[in-house]
Order: C-alpha cells, then sequence, then structure tokens
C-alpha cells in the first residue's frame, strides 16, 4: 500500500525522461561564469594569463547567450526543472524572450568590458582577482535572468552584489571605500526588502515557483495582502535601480572605481532591478500593478527629472554619466506605469510601452557601457575626466570623437540612434493612455539629456585643451599639447576595440529597428500574458 | 505562539530601521544584523509555527505515517542566514576599513567621493 502511493507521489513529482541536450544551453551561462571565475581564481600567480582566458570565456558566455536567444525566439520559452523535479517542487530555469534579451545584451556588455579591462586593469588589481570577480558577477546577473523561481531570484541577487562589493572596493582608495560604504549598505538593505516580500509570498501561496505563483495570484480572491506584496517588492527593486527618491546611493558611489567597473555597473546592475521589477510587478500580479501605475508613473517622471537635471549640475565627466543612468532609470519606469486599456491586444498602449521599455533597457545597457568606457578612454588621454580640463579630444582622435558623438546622441535619445525608437513608443504609448504630462516629462527629460550630452562634446572634445589656450606663444601651445596626449599608451587602439562593438550595436539598433522591435513586441506580450511562459514550466500539466 | 513572535518580528523590524537610520556607521551595522534577524524571524512566523512532527520516516515504511509539518521555511531562513552573515562579515571589514582610512564613522562626515562646494560646471568656453 505504502509503496503504491510511493509510485503515485514520485509520478507526480519527477519526471524520468531525460533533458534534452539542447536544454542544457539554459544553465550553460551560468555554469560557464563559475567555472572560469574558479579557474582564474587558481590561476592567480599567473595574471599575465587572464586576459587570454577571460576573453575566450567571454566569446563563449556571448555565443551561449546567443544560442539560447535563438533558440527561444524561434521555438518559444524554454524550462529546465533542477533535479528533474516536477514544479512546483524544483527549482525552475525558464527563459522568456524577454530574459534572453536581457541576457544576450548583458553577455555583449561584458565581452567589451573584458577586452576593455585587459587594457586597462594593472597587474596588482588582476592580482587581487578582478577578472574572478568579473565572471562571479556575470554568473548572478545571468542566474537573475534565467530562473523561474522567486527565491532562486533573491540568491542570484546575492551573488552579483557580492560579486559587485568585490569589484567596487579594488584599489581601496579613499573615495572608493566612501563610495562603496554607501553602496554596500543601501542594497544590502534593498536586497532585504526583497526576503521580506518573498517571506510573506511563500506564507501566501505556499509555493516560490513564478509560473505557478502566476496562475495561483490569478485565482485569488482575497487579493488585499498581495497589494502590500507589490509594494514591498516596488520599494526594493526601485531601490535596486535606483528611482527616485531611493536614487541617491547611485551618484555617490558610481564614479568612484575604475572606469571598467562602472561601465559593467552602469549597464548591468540598475537593470537587473528593472528586469525584477517587470517580471514580478507585471507579471505576477498585474491587477495590482495597474493600482499601482499612479505611484509608478510619478516615481518615473521624478526619477528622469531628476536624472535630467542632476546631469546638467556636474562638472565631472563620470558623475554627469551616473545622473544619465538615473534618467535611463526612470524612461524604462514609464513603460511599467501604464493602464492596460486593451487586453489582449497588441495595439493597447500597455503592450506598446513595455515594448517600447524593454528595448530602451536594451539600448541603455549598450550605451550606458560605452559612455563610460568612453569617459574612461577620454580621462586616459586628457588626463583627467573634469570638464574643467579636458579638451581637444576631436583634433586629437577624431575616430574616437565621432563614437562619443553617435553614443551622446543616443542617450539624448535623438535619431538615428537606439535611444530615438523606444522614446517614440513610450511617448506614443503614454499619450494613448491618456498621460499626456508623462509623455511631455519623457520628451523634457530627452531635452535636458541633450544639453548636457551637447556640454560634454563641447567642452571636452571640441574646444582646444584649456591648458594650452593658456600658452603664451605657438610653441609652448604646442608643446603642451604634445606632452599631454603622450601620456596616451600602447593600449589604445585596443581600448578602441569594445567601443566599435557597442556603437555598432547602437547604430544598427537605431538605423534597422524592426529585427529588435520584432523581439521586444514579442518580449512584452509574454510578460503581460503569461501563457506561454506558465505553459513552458507545467508542460501542459494542471 | 504565531501572534506572540509577530510582535517580535515588529519590534526588531522597528529598532533595525531606527538604527539604520542613524548616522554612524556603526549603529548601522547593528541595525542589519538585527533586520537580518528580524526577516529570518518574519519567513519562519510565514511558515506556520505548529506543534506538528518534523519530517521523520520510520525505516520499514516509504511515506510518513503522521501529518508532518513543512521543512522547505527552514531552508530558506538557512540560506538567508547564511548569506546575511556573510555580508554582514563584509561590511564590518568595509567599515572598519573606511574608518581607519577616512578617520570617521559619520555618514555626514564621509565626502570625499561627493567633495562639497563643488561649484557649477563650466558654462562657456
Amino acid at each position: 500500500m505504502a509503496t503504491q502511493d510511493l509510485a503515485a507521489l514520485k509520478a507526480e513529482a519527477m519526471t524520468p525522461v531525460p533533458v534534452e541536450a539542447m536544454d542544457y544551453l539554459i544553465v550553460l551561462p551560468v555554469v560557464l561564469c563559475f567555472l572560469f571565475g574558479a579557474a582564474m581564481l587558481m590561476m592567480r600567480k599567473r595574471v599575465d594569463l587572464h586576459p587570454f582566458v577571460a576573453i575566450p570565456g567571454l566569446v563563449l558566455l556571448l555565443a551561449v547567450d546567443l544560442g539560447l536567444l535563438w533558440r527561444v525566439y524561434t521555438g518559444g520559452t524554454v524550462t529546465m526543472m533542477m533535479g528533474g523535479w516536477l514544479p512546483p517542487f524544483g527549482i525552475a530555469f525558464t527563459v522568456d524572450l524577454m530574459g534572453a534579451l536581457f541576457l544576450t545584451a548583458a553577455g555583449v556588455v561584458a565581452l567589451a568590458c573584458g577586452i576593455y579591462a585587459s587594457a586597462s586593469v594593472d597587474r596588482i588589481e588582476r592580482r587581487y582577482g578582478f577578472f574572478p570577480f568579473l565572471f562571479m558577477m556575470m554568473g548572478g546577473v545571468s542566474g537573475a535572468f534565467v530562473t523561474g523561481d522567486i527565491f532562486n531570484l533573491y540568491v542570484w541577487f546575492e551573488v552579483l552584489l557580492i560579486g559587485s562589493f568585490g569589484l567596487m572596493v579594488l584599489g581601496s582608495r579613499d573615495e572608493q571605500l566612501d563610495g562603496a560604504t554607501k553602496y554596500c549598505f543601501l542594497n544590502l538593505v534593498g536586497t532585504t526588502f526583497f526576503l521580506i516580500a518573498t517571506g510573506y509570498l511563500y506564507g501566501l501561496f505556499g509555493t516560490l515557483n513564478m509560473a505557478d505563483i502566476a496562475q495561483k495570484a490569478a485565482a485569488m480572491e482575497n487579493t488585499a495582502p498581495l497589494f502590500t506584496l507589490v509594494a514591498l517588492y516596488f520599494v526594493s527593486f526601485a531601490m535596486k535601480a535606483a528611482a527616485f527618491p531611493l536614487n541617491s546611493w547611485l551618484p555617490a558611489s558610481y564614479h568612484t572605481p575604475r572606469f571598467v567597473t562602472s561601465a559593467l555597473f552602469a549597464g548591468l546592475l540598475t537593470k537587473v532591478g528593472v528586469y525584477a521589477a517587470i517580471r514580478v510587478m507585471l507579471m505576477l500580479f498585474p491587477p495590482e500593478r495597474a493600482e499601482l501605475s499612479g505611484v509608478i508613473a510619478w516615481v518615473a517622471a521624478l526619477t528622469m527629472l531628476v536624472g535630467g537635471l542632476g546631469a546638467l549640475a556636474q562638472s565631472d565627466l563620470r558623475r554627469l554619466l551616473n545622473y544619465m543612468v538615473i534618467a535611463g532609470i526612470g524612461t524604462i519606469l514609464v513603460g511599467l506605469s501604464l493602464p492596460d486599456l486593451a487586453p489582449g491586444t497588441a495595439e493597447g498602449p500597455l503592450t506598446v510601452g513595455m515594448s517600447g521599455a524593454i528595448y530602451y533597457a536594451l539600448h541603455s545597457i549598450v550605451v550606458m557601457t560605452a559612455l563610460y568606457l568612453a569617459a574612461g578612454v577620454a580621462a586616459h588621454l586628457t588626463g583627467s575626466s573634469s570638464l574643467h580640463h579636458m579638451g581637444g579630444l576631436w583634433r586629437h582622435n577624431p575616430l574616437f570623437a565621432a563614437l562619443v558623438l553617435m553614443l551622446l546622441f543616443a542617450v539624448s535619445g535623438l535619431p538615428p540612434f537606439s535611444g530615438f525608437w523606444p522614446k517614440v513608443f513610450l511617448v506614443r504609448a503614454s499619450i494613448g493612455a491618456d498621460m499626456p504630462w508623462l509623455a511631455a516629462t519623457v520628451l523634457f527629460s530627452g531635452f535636458l539629456l541633450t544639453i548636457a550630452s551637447a556640454r560634454v562634446f563641447a567642452l571636452g572634445f571640441w574646444r582646444p585643451l584649456p591648458a594650452a589656450m593658456a600658452a603664451g606663444s605657438e610653441d609652448e601651445r604646442k608643446q603642451i599639447v604634445k606632452e599631454n596626449f603622450s601620456a596616451a599608451g600602447p593600449e589604445k587602439a585596443f581600448s578602441l576595440v569594445p567601443l566599435l562593438l557597442l556603437t555598432g550595436f547602437v547604430v544598427a539598433a537605431g538605423v534597422w529597428p524592426e529585427w529588435l522591435l520584432a523581439m521586444t513586441d514579442t518580449a512584452a506580450t509574454g510578460v503581460i500574458d503569461p501563457s506561454g511562459y506558465i505553459g513552458s514550466v507545467f508542460g501542459g500539466r494542471p | 505562539m504565531e501572534v506572540a513572535l509577530t510582535f517580535v518580528v515588529a519590534a526588531l523590524y522597528g529598532v533595525s530601521f531606527y538604527l539604520l537610520m542613524s548616522k554612524h556607521i556603526i549603529r548601522m551595522l547593528l541595525g542589519v544584523v538585527l533586520l537580518s534577524n528580524a526577516v529570518n524571524l518574519s519567513i519562519f512566523v510565514n511558515g506556520r509555527l505548529t506543534t506538528m512532527a518534523p519530517p521523520l520516516i520510520p525505516n520499514n515504511v516509504d511515506v510518513p505515517v503522521d501529518p508532518i509539518s513543512n521543512p522547505l521555511p527552514q531552508a530558506l531562513v538557512l540560506t538567508a542566514i547564511v548569506i546575511a552573515f556573510s555580508f554582514f562579515a563584509f561590511l564590518l571589514v568595509l567599515s572598519y576599513r573606511a574608518y581607519q582610512q577616512l578617520d570617521t564613522d559619520d555618514t555626514d562626515e564621509m565626502r570625499v567621493a561627493e567633495p562639497e562646494g563643488e561649484g557649477l560646471p563650466p558654462l562657456g568656453y
């Protein structure tokens, strides 16, 4: 009797079918990161070999991400259950199109930063483990994008956080310790809020599988406790994403570590917060998200304004970019704040807006990383990242200056680059949702960013070097220019490779947006109507 | 039992938020410790406190005989304890190092990364 029960129970809880070889793609992004990270920890005495291991590792990671994106795009959402335990018992790794798109963008950015770091991170910091930390952080980021289990998502947040703490303090200069203290406390408290909410979620539903939660939440009758939960999740993800009024840790810390570390953080960490907000609030609890949408709209608008005005007030290039990251977060949150006026169709403001928001998030990942890397090159060439002292870059290196000009156009949302189309969609969706003030804020924040970008280009690139302008004679001027730019090391050409790679995407996504729009449309529909996601996890079973 | 623990958890949250709002890092560290304990306790309460047996199965049977309690919340708490502990250790070292190097544990005086009185960016050239 007991054995028969056991067999029946096991049939319900486990699958005997072996996993298809192709499905191992889902875990590979995480596995590769930890494998390479661990291997490079063991190579701690051969730091000269680190770049030769790290770059192939990151290329492999990007290849796997692209493979996964292709598989999800052609075959729909894929799921892998850990240990063959059927949902909701085992931990699910589920990749839908939104997750795959974020994952691929993260892979591109990590490769660009890896190439740049090979040229710029010195032996001592390699010895302290720059590349292992990079891989550990990428493991956390990739895990957060592929997991389908909410407690697991919390664990990946902590994994990427500890990797980022390591990168943040590497070098331990005074301002790094100062920035890191603020960064670490705020982010730890943010993830603790996430954990509180997840604890209560488990108390309510008795499950942690996202697909299972989505089903149970839709069928729930007394939804009052859910509202508290969603508000708690919004606070924690807004803290991670640096949305107003929880944004002050970002401008206090992101300009303190190495340029390449800033670039990696600006591209990835805040966007993980945004991704989690979209996933949890929109996919799991759509009615509660709709109730909160007024608050989200205000948060989005104020975040955009704070970002734009803050960027205008800064004289240090990297601190100016910090505020541009914040403005980008506000723009993405606009998509999350729209009402679902025409459920089930592809024309409603929510669908259009979310497609724009996902597009903007991908654009923001790439363009912010590229701008911080460019700031690193510029600071290396002119010896300063302050707009008071920079100058003369246009004459010194026109190719580099042209790349930066394209990136600045893109971050301001001007055509024909990648920032333009998502803003068009967000504005169209906000007007369609009868929120013209939100559309106006998107445009106004773009205007503020345009002024800030113009200032960066005019002062840092277009004008002659200020030190040379102050010189008395022509010969003295030439001498100063020569001395200033002679600091440019042999790695200069090498550090342009990642910039070319990222700007290539910015141009491609701006001039030919259709291929990416087709994907973000599908991704947005998949999040708003998660039946494909749920079907993939449960495989047609009840 | 659940009601009593709920009040304990609420008191812990209150104290930890109060401490986290302090300017001094050492108090914030204590706040972080209390916060993680408050969270762990609240997950524990969320798993329902009952006097049911632990999930034990006798030798000769395959399924539990009596109703058993849910072991999953304890697994979650265990994970959270380990993570919180490791993060606290990191924060402790970081704060000590920051105190050594910056010579203050007052967050208002930690202005190395954002110096005061920077003035406006250049408005023309």
